[in-house]
C-alpha cells in the first residue's frame, strides 16, 4: 500500500524527488490537499457552518415542515432527473459531433454553446420569449393554444428547455474531451475483429467514458438540483425548488430555522450524490495512450446525416435565442408609439451609442468598456485562483486512497449551498470586509472549483503510468517525462476547465453571496440596471450590453480553442 | 563597492521622496458607508457636493432587494456593516423597527416633509421618498379594440378583461405584495374570493417586474401579450423619458382610480452602534434637503418627500399621482403580511 503511493506521484519533478525522499506519502498527500482544503475551510465551511448554527432551532421541526420539504424535494429530485436525461439526449451526440468530425463553423458553434451558462437569466428568459413567446417565431410556425401556453406543463417544458439551453455545454466540453482523449486503436481493434458499431459502443467507447460520463451527468445533475433563477423566472410560481424555498424562507417569508433545515436536507442530498459518484468512479480506471483521435469531415451517407441533424438541431437550439439580442439591441420599437395605431419597426444603433452617455448625471453609470474590463479582470482572477486550488486537489483525487476517498465528496458541496444561506454566512463572518472586490473572484472561484477539479480529475487518472515509467526508462528527463506524457492530456483538459472557470465566473454564479460596490461593476450588474428601469431605451441598452456580453465571451472561447488546436497540433 | 553605492543613492533617493513638502496635508476624509437595495441611484454631482462640504468619502453597498438588505442589517446589528441604511418601505417598516436597528434622530429638515409621510413617531425611520404601485395599461390596445380602461378592482374580474393582466407574485415581489395589499384594504377578509374570480380570469403571475414588464407587458419593448400590467404610476413618464426620440405622448397610462394604488414609503435610519454619528446625522440631512430630493425622481423614478423639492418636467407630465391610495398601517401589515401570502399563494394554486 505504501509502495503504491510512492509510485503515483505524477511528474517526477527535482522538487517532488527531494519531498519523496524525505517525507512520508501521507504527508505529501497532505501538502496537495493543504490549500485547496484551507480555502473552502475559510470561505465555504466556516460561513455555512456559522449561518446554519445560528438559525437552526428544533422549532422548525413540524409536521407542515416535513411536509413541505418531502413534496419540495419530490419535485426537485424529479424535474433534476428529467433535466439531465434531456441534457444527455442533446449532449452526447452533440459531444460526438464535436470531437469526431470536422464541419464548417464548428469552433464558432462550439463557442456558442457556451453562451447561455454566463447569461443573467432574466436575458435568457427574454431571449427565450423572443423564440417561443406569443409573437415568437417558434408560435409562429407551430400555433399552440392558449390554454396550453398559460398551463402548469407549458411552464415545466419551458424550465426542461432552458436546463438543456444552459447546461449542454457541460457534456459537450466534458465528455467531447474525454472521446477525443481516447485512443481508436481500442475501436479500430475492435472492428477489425468484426465488431459492429454498437458494440464498440458497448464494449470499448462506453466503459472507457464512463468516468467522464459520470462527472458530467453530476454536474449537469447538480445545476439542475440548485436550479434557481430558472425555475422562478420560467416557472410562472408554480414550481418551487429547495433552493427557491431557501430563498423565499430566507429573504421573503421569513423563517430562518426553516431554512436552515431546508439547506441541511440540500446539502445531505449533494453529498449523498457526491458519494455515490465518488464510489462509481473509484471502480473504474480508465488509462489510455495520450493520443488523440482526430476529427474528420463526414463521409458515409449515415454520418452526413448525423452531422447535418444535430448540426441544425444545435443551431435552431442555441443560435436562434442568442441572435435575438443583437436583433433587438438594433431594433427601434417605440418611435411615436402614442400616435400611431402600428408598431414602428426600425433599425437603429441609439442603444450602442447611449450605452457611452451618462444622461442624467448618475452615481451609478456603468461605461460599457469599464464593465467588460471589471468582468475580464474578475473571470481571469478566477481562472488562476480555481486552477491553482484545483490542481493539487485533482492530482490527489486522481489516485485515491482512503483520505481522498473521504474528502472527495466534499468538494461538491459548494455547488450545493444555497447562495442565500451562504450569502448570509459570509456577513456574518467576514462583515464590512466583504465589500473588498478581492471577495469577488474568491466567490466565483467556490462555484469553479467543483468544475475545474471535475474536469481535471479524469483526465490525470487517464494518464497510464506504464508511459511515464518507460518514458523514464528511455532515459527522459522528468520535465521530458511531463512534457510528453502528462502535458498533452492535461493541456486540454485544463484549457476545458479553464474555460469553464471563465464563464462562471462572467455569469456571476454566487453574486448573490457579495456586498456590491457601484464602483466596481461588472457587464451583468449592467445588464440588471438597465432592465429595473422602465422605457424602451433601457430595454435596448440592456440588449446591447447583452449582446457585448455575448460577443466578449465568444471571443474569449474562441481564443481559448485556439490554443487548444494549436497546443494539440505539436504531438 | 559599486552596489552599495548604488543601494545608497537609492536609500537617499527614498529619503527625499519621502521628506514632509512645504504645504500642510489635509486631514484626511472621513467616510461614511450606506447600505441600501440594488434599485438606488442618485446623482454623481450631488454626492460630490456633500464630500467636499463635508471632507467626507461616501461609499455605497448595495446588496440584493428591500428584504435582503434589511434582513442583512438585522443580522449585523452589533458589527453593523454601514452607517446608515436606506431602503425600507413602509411594508418593511414595522420590522426594522422591532429588531431596533436604527438610532432615533430628529433631524431638522423633518420640518418640510408633510406628516402623512411620517410613519415612525418615534424618528428613527426616516421618510425619502414615496412612489403608487398602480396597475399599467398600454394606451394603443385599448383604443385599437374600443374597450374602455377598467376604473375597479371589480372591473377587473370582468369578462371582457379575461387573459389581460399580469402581476408579480406578492411572495418574491415587492410591487405584487403591494398590490396585493391594495385588494386587501378594499376587500377586507374577502380578498381571497376576489382574487380566485381574478385567477379564473385569468391573471398571469410572473416572479417579478422586470419579467412582468418586459415579457410580458405589451407596451414595453418586450412586447408581451398581456396591456395591463402591475408596475408604478411614473413607469409611463419613464416610458418618455428613455426613448429616443422622445415621443410626445407616453405609450401606457397608469389605472389611478380610489383605492387602486398602494403607496410604498421608502426611509432612511442611522445604524445603531456606528462610530460616525455625527457624519450619519449629515448625511440623512442632506437626504432631506431640497438639492438631494430633487435629484432622485429621474434617478430612482420616485416622488420627492420635501415640499420645497420641484418635480421635473416628465414626471408633471406624464407621470400620474393615485387619487386615493389603499391605506394600511403599518403595523397592520408587518402582523399580517406573511399569513396573508401564504393564504394568497394557497388561493392561487
Amino acid at each position: 500500500m505504501q509502495n503504491k503511493n510512492l509510485n503515483h506521484g505524477d511528474a517526477e519533478t527535482l522538487s517532488k524527488k527531494i519531498l519523496r525522499a524525505f517525507v512520508s506519502p501521507w504527508f505529501y498527500r497532505l501538502t496537495l490537499w493543504l490549500v485547496p482544503l484551507l480555502f473552502l475551510l475559510i470561505f465555504f465551511f466556516q460561513p455555512l457552518a456559522r449561518i446554519i448554527t445560528l438559525a437552526f432551532n428544533t422549532s422548525a421541526f413540524t409536521k407542515a415542515n416535513f411536509q413541505l420539504i418531502l413534496s419540495t424535494l419530490s419535485f426537485t429530485f424529479y424535474q433534476a432527473t428529467v433535466s439531465t436525461i434531456l441534457t444527455f439526449i442533446l449532449g452526447i451526440p452533440s459531444a460526438i459531433l464535436f470531437s469526431r468530425f470536422n464541419f464548417h463553423g464548428k469552433p464558432l458553434l462550439r463557442a456558442l454553446t457556451a453562451v447561455p451558462f454566463m447569461l443573467p437569466t432574466v436575458v435568457v428568459a427574454s431571449s427565450f420569449n423572443a423564440l417561443f413567446g406569443n409573437h415568437g417565431l417558434f408560435s409562429f410556425l407551430f400555433p399552440l393554444s392558449p390554454e396550453f401556453t398559460t398551463s402548469k406543463a407549458f411552464y415545466f417544458l419551458l424550465i426542461l428547455l432552458a436546463h438543456i439551453f444552459y447546461n449542454t455545454t457541460i457534456v459537450i466540453r466534458i465528455v467531447g474531451n474525454a472521446l477525443s482523449r481516447l485512443d481508436t486503436k481500442l475501436e479500430g481493434a475492435a472492428r477489425s475483429l468484426g465488431a459492429d458499431t454498437f458494440h464498440v459502443w458497448k464494449d470499448i467507447t462506453l466503459p472507457l467514458l464512463r468516468p467522464s460520463l459520470l462527472a458530467a451527468a453530476l454536474l449537469v445533475f447538480m445545476f439542475d438540483f440548485t436550479s434557481f433563477g430558472v425555475i422562478l423566472l420560467l416557472g410562472g410560481s408554480n414550481f418551487s425548488t429547495l433552493e427557491v424555498e431557501i430563498y423565499l424562507r430566507v429573504l421573503k417569508l421569513p423563517n430562518l430555522p426553516l431554512a436552515a433545515l431546508l439547506s441541511i436536507v440540500q446539502l445531505i442530498f449533494t453529498l449523498i450524490f457526491s458519494i455515490l459518484y465518488t464510489r462509481t468512479i473509484n471502480q473504474v480506471t480508465t488509462q489510455t495512450a495520450p493520443r488523440f483521435s482526430a476529427s474528420r469531415p463526414p463521409k458515409t451517407i449515415r454520418e452526413r446525416i448525423f452531422v447535418f441533424t444535430f448540426y441544425l438541431l444545435l443551431i435552431t437550439f442555441f443560435a436562434l435565442p442568442l441572435l435575438s439580442l443583437p436583433i433587438r439591441s438594433l431594433t427601434r420599437l417605440e418611435a411615436d408609439r402614442g400616435q400611431r395605431g402600428e408598431v414602428q419597426y426600425g433599425f437603429t444603433t441609439d442603444y450602442y451609442k447611449e450605452l457611452f452617455i451618462n444622461r442624467r448625471g448618475s452615481l451609478f453609470y456603468v461605461p460599457p468598456i469599464q464593465a467588460a474590463r471589471n468582468s475580464l479582470g474578475y473571470a481571469s482572477l478566477t481562472v488562476l485562483l480555481s486552477l491553482a486550488l484545483g490542481y493539487p486537489a485533482a492530482y490527489a483525487l486522481a489516485k485515491p486512497t482512503r483520505l481522498e476517498k473521504f474528502l472527495d465528496p466534499l468538494i461538491m458541496l459548494p455547488l450545493g449551498a444555497s447562495a442565500v444561506m451562504l450569502g448570509l454566512g459570509f456577513i456574518i463572518s467576514f462583515g464590512r470586509s466583504l465589500a473588498s472586490p478581492w471577495f469577488v473572484p474568491i466567490a466565483h472561484t467556490l462555484v469553479a472549483l467543483p468544475f475545474v477539479i471535475r474536469t481535471l480529475q479524469p483526465a490525470l487518472a487517464s494518464i497510464p503510468e506504464r508511459l511515464r515509467q518507460a518514458a523514464s526508462t528511455l532515459g527522459a528527463s522528468p520535465f521530458r517525462v511531463w512534457q510528453t506524457v502528462d502535458f498533452p492530456i492535461l493541456s486540454r483538459a485544463t484549457l476545458s476547465a479553464a474555460t469553464f472557470a471563465f464563464t462562471v465566473s462572467l455569469g456571476e454564479f454566487g453574486a448573490t453571496l457579495l456586498l456590491t460596490r457601484p464602483d466596481y461593476p461588472t457587464i451583468p450588474i449592467a445588464i440588471q440596471r438597465f432592465l429595473s428601469q422602465p422605457g424602451g431605451l433601457n430595454f435596448g441598452q440592456a440588449m446591447a450590453m447583452a449582446t457585448l456580453l455575448m460577443l466578449l465571451t465568444t471571443l474569449a472561447i474562441l481564443i481559448i480553442e485556439k490554443l487548444r488546436l494549436s497546443d494539440s497540433g505539436e504531438f | 563597492m559599486k552596489r552599495i553605492t548604488f543601494y545608497f543613492l537609492l536609500f537617499t533617493l527614498l529619503l527625499t521622496s519621502c521628506a514632509p513638502t512645504s504645504t500642510p496635508t489635509p486631514v484626511e476624509p472621513q467616510t461614511i458607508t450606506i447600505l441600501t437595495h440594488d434599485s438606488f441611484a442618485i446623482g454623481e454631482d450631488v454626492i460630490k457636493a456633500f464630500e467636499a462640504d463635508n471632507n467626507a468619502k461616501v461609499t455605497f453597498l448595495q446588496s440584493g432587494d428591500a428584504g435582503a438588505v434589511l434582513n442583512q442589517a438585522v443580522l449585523t446589528k452589533n458589527a453593523p456593516l454601514a452607517d446608515i441604511l436606506f431602503g425600507v418601505d413602509n411594508t418593511f417598516l414595522s420590522r426594522a423597527l422591532d429588531a431596533d436597528i436604527f438610532e432615533v434622530y430628529q433631524s431638522p429638515a423633518l420640518t418640510d416633509i408633510a406628516d402623512e409621510f411620517k410613519l415612525d413617531p418615534s424618528n428613527r425611520a426616516l421618510p425619502v421618498d414615496y412612489g403608487d404601485v398602480c396597475i399599467n395599461y398600454d394606451k394603443n390596445y385599448f383604443t385599437e379594440k374600443n374597450l374602455p380602461v377598467p376604473q375597479s378592482f371589480e372591473d377587473l374580474a370582468k369578462p371582457e378583461y379575461k387573459d389581460l393582466l399580469v402581476m408579480e407574485n406578492p411572495a418574491t415581489s415587492s410591487p405584487g405584495l403591494a398590490f396585493l395589499l391594495a385588494t386587501r384594504a378594499y376587500f377586507g377578509d374577502d380578498y381571497l374570493d376576489y382574487w380566485k374570480s381574478l385567477k379564473a380570469n385569468g391573471t398571469i403571475v410572473v416572479d417579478g417586474w422586470e419579467t412582468a414588464y418586459y415579457t410580458n407587458f405589451s407596451a414595453s419593448s418586450g412586447k408581451g401579450p398581456q396591456p395591463m400590467v402591475v408596475s408604478y404610476a411614473s413607469s409611463p413618464a419613464a416610458e418618455v423619458f428613455f426613448a429616443s426620440p422622445a415621443p410626445t405622448e407616453s405609450p401606457t397610462a397608469s389605472i389611478v382610480a380610489s383605492g387602486m394604488c398602494f403607496r410604498q414609503i421608502e426611509f432612511v435610519g442611522i445604524l445603531k452602534n456606528t462610530p460616525n454619528q455625527t457624519l450619519a446625522q449629515k448625511f440623512v440631512d442632506f437626504m432631506l434637503s431640497q438639492q438631494f430630493q430633487e435629484d432622485m425622481p429621474l434617478n430612482m423614478f420616485v416622488y420627492p418627500v420635501n415640499k420645497n423639492a420641484p418635480l421635473p418636467e416628465v414626471f408633471k407630465n406624464f407621470a400620474q399621482v393615485a387619487k386615493n391610495p389603499a391605506a394600511l398601517s403599518a403595523a397592520e401589515i408587518a402582523s399580517n403580511r406573511d399569513t396573508w401570502i401564504e393564504a394568497w399563494t394557497a388561493a392561487m394554486k
